[in-house]
């Protein structure tokens, strides 16, 4: 219940942010909505000496359109995404998705960039990115790079991201016109994790699917690009037989850990039914 | 005002008035242990085992008492010269407070910490080092049991009898039994139809949304202790902290302040309390112990764990001849089962339910195992919980064997009304109970021919992608413990107290032995002596929990408050009125037996302009009484029940079960509750909502799932189940009153009843939605993953 | 683990403190300020009977350290009430008998009045989610979402009144 001691940082810029990252080493942690380091603190898991709190950084928030990309401050909280004109009219899938995330409460802390940096699986906004494309903007002692969210997921708990790193934008392209898209999230209650989830971005073409990207939660040590189940819809026109096919090359690529939400069985067969559901969810509103 | 004015201005009996409670709780003014705060007061905190089985080797303090804020460090072995390392347990058993040598379930505790502040006595646990040496673990019961299972309790080593009777092995408990085994067997060579099914009830815990703890202060120059302390059992706390500490019960003080929620799960006296007791002895200062969640989930008491083996004799027109069950009990590392002392199963012998059975027995074997202790918890009014469990369960495998309905079967094999009081062959005696009426209303209601036609149609149709379920349970529970004759608490019988008096100027306070956790008994006690002596409801302060002001009581647990305490209120109201009575006939200067009472005042009978009321007669009780006759107007009762109460119930569950993920819907949740006399409709109902919700969080999610090295898995609220208002399902209630004939109110006691009831109803209409493929039982809890995996195995599975 | 010096508004009350940076704002406020009104259930974040008000958002205190409420204004369930004026939440749980033990409920009731503010003219299914981050163990919900329909009710009705 109680943290171990560690002294605080509030930078007020992103440089300051990296330079003490850069000279507190591996003995310091990035606290962004916390929600994750601090109950992992609470039970002694995570003991940094130094905490480097991100949320004095005015620059880290905030939406803005910059042409057909939007651009999300990495510490951007689930419910700003959720109440945001610009995602809802651009890029609806976030608000959906971000409603689906935590509790209300929780969701006035999480962030966007926390959510991502973390390499966690079990989080949603992964399989989001890898749906919908997007770029992560990191900035590091030598200034700033770009990494696709195809490129950042790299293992358990790994990412693209150095320790003298933080993510500070996330990048999405806005979505064209007549993009449906879906995020079905099969949990235990309201606030848990996924058992297995499945994001879907596509376009139809009369009854053709022309376009498709589908990320998978919670289901292998990464979220999960489908991209054989993408392969199984696109070109294709989209009936049962071909979203069956897009579940089972899901399932497929599915390596979810055993825990008490499901064994691999379970979690694989929902990882399928939700992609089904993702799919049909998407294809309704691409009209 | 006239009397309809008058009646209503008692807010008495009946009414559905608001809380008088609220107003703190409403304002973040609630009085709870951890907002207690005395000058000097230090703080507790627990080093506990990670292994389930292990002798430990040795216990450095050294860097813990380095920690700043640290100031002691206590282990087993400091407390030995108190003879306070082992506790006796309310089951006749010992427990270890600190472990002694070795360690018998995963986060067991072992050490204390005492520091001045909660974080530096945090700091201090993970400082404290233990050597362990692990042992083989024991986790399951029948295992426990194999000839060459390892020796859990070396302390009781050569111990071949406990507190209830013989131990025919190293881990045996108690075998105990009730009913008549030689006629049950002679009803199953004689009947025309058998079934058998083997039913677990798995482990949960009571989970009460305020942890455990206490504030012990010791003040050592008046010798007396006090202790702030969640307890739904001040008193019995008392008696027994005397007892162990050596201190007079008179210059003891336990209080239970504002509880946050007990469920059972405050009722034993746990390590920590008796670590923080002793440690404010020693150190002369105050010493406040707060459990955290994953301390309260693996280390408090647990309830269930009860494997039955059930069996139903029955003519082949389902008229039950015979009842047999056979159960393996799992206590934990210790039996620290808060039964009455002569009941180790508890109350489990209810297990003929509602039903006219003729023949019948039962066995309980209670096991050790390398898991915390318990086993009565959770609402579960002496295991009642599982019997209900039981019998509703076998009347459903007996109905699908026969192919009858289950509501039909039910109604067949009913008490019926002309035959209460009713003895069944465990040697009950149910006071009232009409269970054909109120099972009418309940399919009524919801139009069951309907629901089955619906259920046959979507059956009929291979596409349909939910699977319709339709649960229903009919059950009587007991409640009220008990007749201090069959019940006690460590010898202390299981009667109920209360006090009152009434002020000059119209006013009461009275106290109770009670304890109430949330249930309103500052609202319904008062409400009971509105009605009894005509003084609204609103100026009746009612208190309880401080022991030295409450008359002794047994506490608040298995629903007895009401059936025990409530008659106590009645008993200690009369007294008052007769002598009010006496007292308006000297004012009126009329006899006795002139006097009528209507509602708040006694009338001449003829001359109702003529009159007392109440208030009149409680400043007279002060100034003018008759001659022979004390000034003032009080009085205390002591009741010691006849007998226990038998609420009854009928609840119907509707569910919807998604075909491709195992999710299950629960469309409709009808409950009728047969509370008998009706106190407070709305803090009634308020119960059932209660208890209905935490039947469906047993019943659909919660778990205690050990792994083989004994570790407890999902031990925090990620994990266990504790719905949100989303999942919640929208419950319907309805009622009808039974009055029990023996109690002065006709009041049966209620809010146990949704939990015993409503758990068997989730499971009864999730396998009746799998019954027409085969399905005769499927244990909880019944999660997506669970009953998908069920989905699978009959083949319908999308 | 050098104390920082916060300046923090609680319930319209500026206080200036050293505190550690480990203090969780739950304990600050109930120790330090003897506000105790918000509770512990839990040490995962997940009961939210520690929920209070921070710059205008509902926040878990047991997941917020006190150093990082340097300059807010936080209201926690003490500050509801205007002097012997129950705020219409306060008054909806009264009425509607929507809490038993009362452990839930500073929590529930800090929540359900920044959820009004934010959904004034709720449904039912709004009600249940967006006190979806907050436990109960007693009730079952069903009266707490009848308290907060009261209290919608309540301000809606006061706000025409102001008009």
């Amino acid at each position: 219940m109680i943290p171990p001691a560690f002294d605080y940082h509030a930078p007020r810029t992103v440089g300051e942010a990296v330079a003490l990252l850069g000279s507190l080493g591996s003995d310091a942690k990035l606290l962004a909505g916390g929600h994750s380091l601090l109950p992992m603190m609470k039970l002694r898991f995570a003991q940094p000496a130094h905490l480097i709190d991100l949320n004095r950084i005015d620059s880290l928030r905030g939406i803005r359109e910059d042409g057909a990309t939007i651009r999300i401050g990495a510490m951007t909280v689930e419910n700003d995404l959720i109440t945001s004109p610009v995602l809802q009219a651009r890029v609806p899938l976030l608000p959906e998705a971000a409603a689906l995330i935590a509790d209300p409460q929780v969701r006035n802390r999480g962030t966007i960039g926390g959510d991502i940096a973390h390499g966690d699986p079990a989080n949603d906004h992964p399989a989001l990115s890898l749906a919908l494309d997007a770029s992560f903007v990191i900035a590091g002692p030598t200034g700033e790079r770009t990494v696709k969210a195809d490129d950042f997921f790299l293992g358990l708990y790994t990412t693209a991201l150095a320790e003298d790193e933080i993510l500070v934008e996330i990048r999405v392209p806005a979505f064209a016109p007549k993009t449906g898209w879906g995020y079905e999230k099969l949990k235990r209650k309201t606030g848990d994790w996924a058992t297995a989830g499945a994001a879907v971005v596509l376009r139809l073409d009369g009854g053709t699917v022309s376009y498709a990207r589908i990320g998978l939660t919670n289901v292998g040590p990464t979220a999960l690009r489908a991209a054989a189940a993408e392969a199984a819809l696109v070109g294709r026109p989209l009936d049962d037989a071909s979203i069956d096919a897009a579940a089972a090359a899901a399932m497929a690529i599915c390596d979810p850990a055993e825990d008490l939400r499901g064994d691999r069985e379970y979690k694989t067969a929902m990882a399928g039914q939700m992609v089904r559901r993702a799919i049909r969810a998407a294809a309704a509103r691409a009209q | 005002m006239n009397a309809p004015d008058r009646l209503a201005a008692l807010q008495g009996m009946g009414d559905s008035r608001l809380r008088k409670e609220d107003a703190r709780f409403i304002q973040g003014k609630g009085n709870y242990v951890d907002d207690i705060k005395m000058p000097g007061m230090l703080h507790m905190d627990i080093v506990r085992s990670p292994y389930a089985h292990a002798r430990i080797k040795g216990i450095d303090k050294s860097e813990a008492l380095k920690v700043p804020g640290v100031i002691a460090v206590l282990t087993a072995d400091d407390l030995k010269p108190f003879k306070l390392h082992w506790m006796p347990t309310l089951a006749g058993d010992v427990a270890a407070v600190l472990a002694d040598e070795k360690v018998h379930f995963q986060m067991q505790e072992v050490a204390v910490v005492i520091a001045e502040d909660r974080y530096a006595a945090a700091d201090g646990v993970e400082a404290v080092q233990v050597e362990y040496e692990e042992l083989p673990v024991v986790i399951d019961p029948y295992a426990a049991l194999a000839p060459d299972a390892p020796v859990l309790r070396e302390d009781l080593a050569g111990k071949t009898s406990g507190a209830h009777g013989p131990r025919e092995h190293h881990n045996h408990i108690f075998t105990w039994d009730a009913g008549d085994s030689a006629a049950a067997d002679t009803a199953f060579e004689q009947a025309e139809v058998t079934v058998a099914e083997h039913i677990f009830y798995p482990r949960v815990h009571p989970c009460p949304l305020e942890t455990c703890g206490c504030v012990a202060s010791f003040d050592p120059v008046r010798g007396e202790l006090t202790t702030y302390i969640t307890s739904q059992a001040p008193h019995v706390v008392r008696t027994v902290v005397s007892l162990l500490s050596g201190i007079p019960e008179s210059k003891v003080r336990i209080v239970s302040p504002d509880i946050g929620g007990g469920f059972g799960n405050k009722v034993g006296i746990y390590p920590g309390y008796v670590c923080a007791i002793a440690a404010s002895i020693v150190l002369g200062k105050p010493v406040k112990w707060i459990e955290d969640r994953i301390e309260n989930i693996s280390s408090t008491a647990f309830a269930r764990d009860y494997h039955m083996d059930g069996e139903l004799a029955a003519t082949k027109d389902g008229k039950i001849t015979g009842l047999r069950v056979n159960v393996v009990a799992d206590h934990g590392a210790f039996d620290a089962c808060a039964d009455p002392t002569k009941f180790p199963a508890g109350l489990f012998h209810i297990c003929s339910g509602s039903y006219d059975i003729p023949a019948a027995y039962a066995r309980v074997k209670g096991v050790y195992t390398n898991k915390a202790p318990g086993g009565v918890a959770y609402r579960c009014s002496f295991r009642v919980t599982e019997a209900v469990y039981l019998i509703e369960r076998m009347v459903d495998v007996l109905a699908q064997k026969l192919g009858m309905d289950k509501a039909e079967i039910r109604e067949k094999n009913f008490v019926r009304k002309e035959q209460f009081p009713y003895h069944s062959a465990f040697g009950f005696e149910y006071d009232s109970g009409d269970y054909h009426t109120a099972l009418k209303k309940v399919l009524d209601a919801v139009d069951y021919p309907a629901l089955r036609a619906e259920q046959a149609a979507k059956r009929a149709d291979p596409d349909c992608p939910t699977l319709m379920g339709i649960g229903l349970v009919t059950f009587t529970e007991v409640v009220g413990a008990g007749p201090s004759k069959m019940c006690d608490i460590l010898g202390v019988g299981m009667f109920d107290s209360c006090e009152i008096r009434v002020h000059p100027t119209g006013s009461a306070i009275a106290r109770m032995g009670t304890i109430t956790q949330g249930q309103g008994h500052q609202t319904t006690y008062a409400q009971i002596i509105a009605t009894e002596l005509g003084i609204p409801s609103e100026v009746i302060q009612v208190e309880e929990g401080d022991t030295s002001t409450a008359p002794y009581g047994l506490g608040t647990y298995g629903s007895r408050s009401t059936p025990v305490a409530g008659a106590a209120i009645a008993l200690a109201s009369r007294k008052i009125h007769a002598k009010a009575r006496k007292i308006a006939a000297h004012l009126l200067e009329v006899g006795e037996n002139d006097l009528d009472w209507e509602i708040d005042r006694f009338q001449v009978k003829g001359e109702p302009a003529r009159h007392k009321t109440m208030k009149d007669i409680s400043w007279a009780a002060y100034n003018n009484v008759p001659a022979g006759l004390e000034p003032g107007l009080e009085a205390v009762h002591y009741y010691d029940p006849p007998n226990f109460t038998f609420p009854f119930g009928i609840y119907l569950c509707v569910v919807d079960i998604d075909r491709a993920t195992g999710e299950t819907k629960v469309r409709r949740f009808y409950a009728l509750d047969d509370c008998g006399t009706r106190i407070n409709p709305m803090i009634i109902e308020g119960q059932i909502h209660g208890g209905l919700t935490e039947g469906f969080a047993v019943a659909m999610g919660q778990q205690m799932p050990f792994d083989a090295q004994g570790n407890l898995l999902g031990n925090t609220l990620m994990d266990y189940y504790l719905p949100t208002a989303v999942e919640t399902p929208k419950w319907e209630t309805d009622f009808t009153v039974t009055p029990s004939p023996h109690h002065p109110i006709g009041a049966k006691g209620v809010a146990e009843s949704p939990h015993v009831g409503s758990i068997p109803t989730f499971t009864s209409a999730v396998v009746d939605a799998f019954a027409h493929l085969g399905v005769t039982e499927m244990t909880m809890p019944h999660t997506s993953w669970r009953v998908w995996q069920q989905l699978k195995r009959s083949g319908v599975a999308l | 683990m050098a104390k920082k010096l916060i300046s923090v508004k609680v319930n319209g009350r500026t206080h200036e403190e050293a505190v550690e940076p480990r203090t969780l704002l739950v304990h600050f406020l109930r120790e330090k300020l003897s506000l105790t009104g918000a509770h512990i259930g839990c040490e995962t974040s997940h009961c939210g009977a520690c929920t209070v008000d921070i710059d205008g958002r509902s926040v878990k205190g047991c997941t917020h350290l006190a150093v990082q409420c340097d300059g807010s204004e936080v209201l926690t369930v003490e500050g509801l009430a205007q002097g012997s004026v129950l705020h219409a939440v306060q008054e909806g749980f009264y009425k509607e008998h929507g809490l038993q033990c009362g452990f839930c409920t500073p929590g529930m009731l800090v929540r359900a009045y920044r959820f009004l503010l934010d959904t004034p003219n709720p449904t039912e299914e709004e009600i249940r989610a967006g006190l979806s981050g907050n436990l109960c163990r007693c009730t079952g919900y069903q009266n707490i979402v009848k308290a907060v329909q009261y209290a919608a009710a309540k301000l809606q009705q006061t706000a025409k009144e102001a008009a």
